[in-house]
């Protein structure tokens, strides 16, 4: 599709990761209150996920803004499909979609 | 910068919403990276971090994702620019309570 190394290094990422966010800060340092809202909503729903810090890599920052045609991070990818930002998952999580679509990928066990 | 109004000329005209209220949330973030990083942020203490709820006939059937989009492109120049952050519910007209 492109020979960008930007978007060759995130399509590699999103193939490697199930549960991917690219987002501000670490997930046990969040730099900013909208990465630190979905780090904390995957975490309640209990998936195992890899965060991927922008803030230390410009390129990566812009890049991944060009890859998702998605002008904000945080940014929400489930077994290579972007998902959304902090909005979008916050209403799946609300609603209970994110832990149907979370289930139906095999990433979550059945609730009992 | 980003103001209120701007925003406000740009959603009416791209989506002739039922119902649209949009709050300058910037000073919750003063201090901020992106809020230090914006000059125009910073020196007007404002124009950063906006709250949008718009409800409109534009959103009826579209994913969610198809409705951020629409939002982002019809504010392309602002989110390229000076807007750090915007939290968005789009609504169809039969999602919203009144």
């Amino acid at each position: 599709m492109t020979n960008d190394p930007v978007s060759e290094r995130i399509q590699q990422e999103i193939s490697a990761n199930p549960v991917l966010l690219f987002m501000k800060g670490t997930p046990s340092f969040p730099q900013c209150g909208f990465s630190a809202a979905v780090v904390q909503i995957l975490s309640r729903a209990g998936v195992q996920f890899k965060g991927i810090d922008v803030l230390t890599d410009p390129g990566l920052r812009e890049g991944i803004k060009r890859f998702s045609n998605w002008p904000t991070i945080p940014q929400l990818y489930v077994k290579g499909e972007f998902i959304g930002g902090c909005d979008i998952v916050r209403e799946m999580y609300e609603s209970g979609e994110l832990a149907t679509l979370l289930t139906e990928k095999g990433l979550l066990a059945p609730a009992s | 910068m980003a103001t209120v109004a701007g925003i406000e000329d740009k959603l009416k005209a791209a989506f002739q919403p039922i119902r649209l209220d949009i709050v300058d949330q910037s000073h919750r973030h003063a201090g901020h990276a992106g809020v230090r990083a914006s000059v125009a942020g910073a020196r007007a203490g404002g124009g950063t971090h906006f709250q949008v709820r718009i409800v409109a006939e534009a959103f009826a059937g579209k994913s969610r994702l198809a409705r951020q989009r629409l939002v982002y492109a019809a504010l392309a120049e602002e989110m390229a620019g000076d807007i750090h952050a915007l939290a968005l519910t789009a609504l169809a007209p039969d999602e919203a309570e009144s």
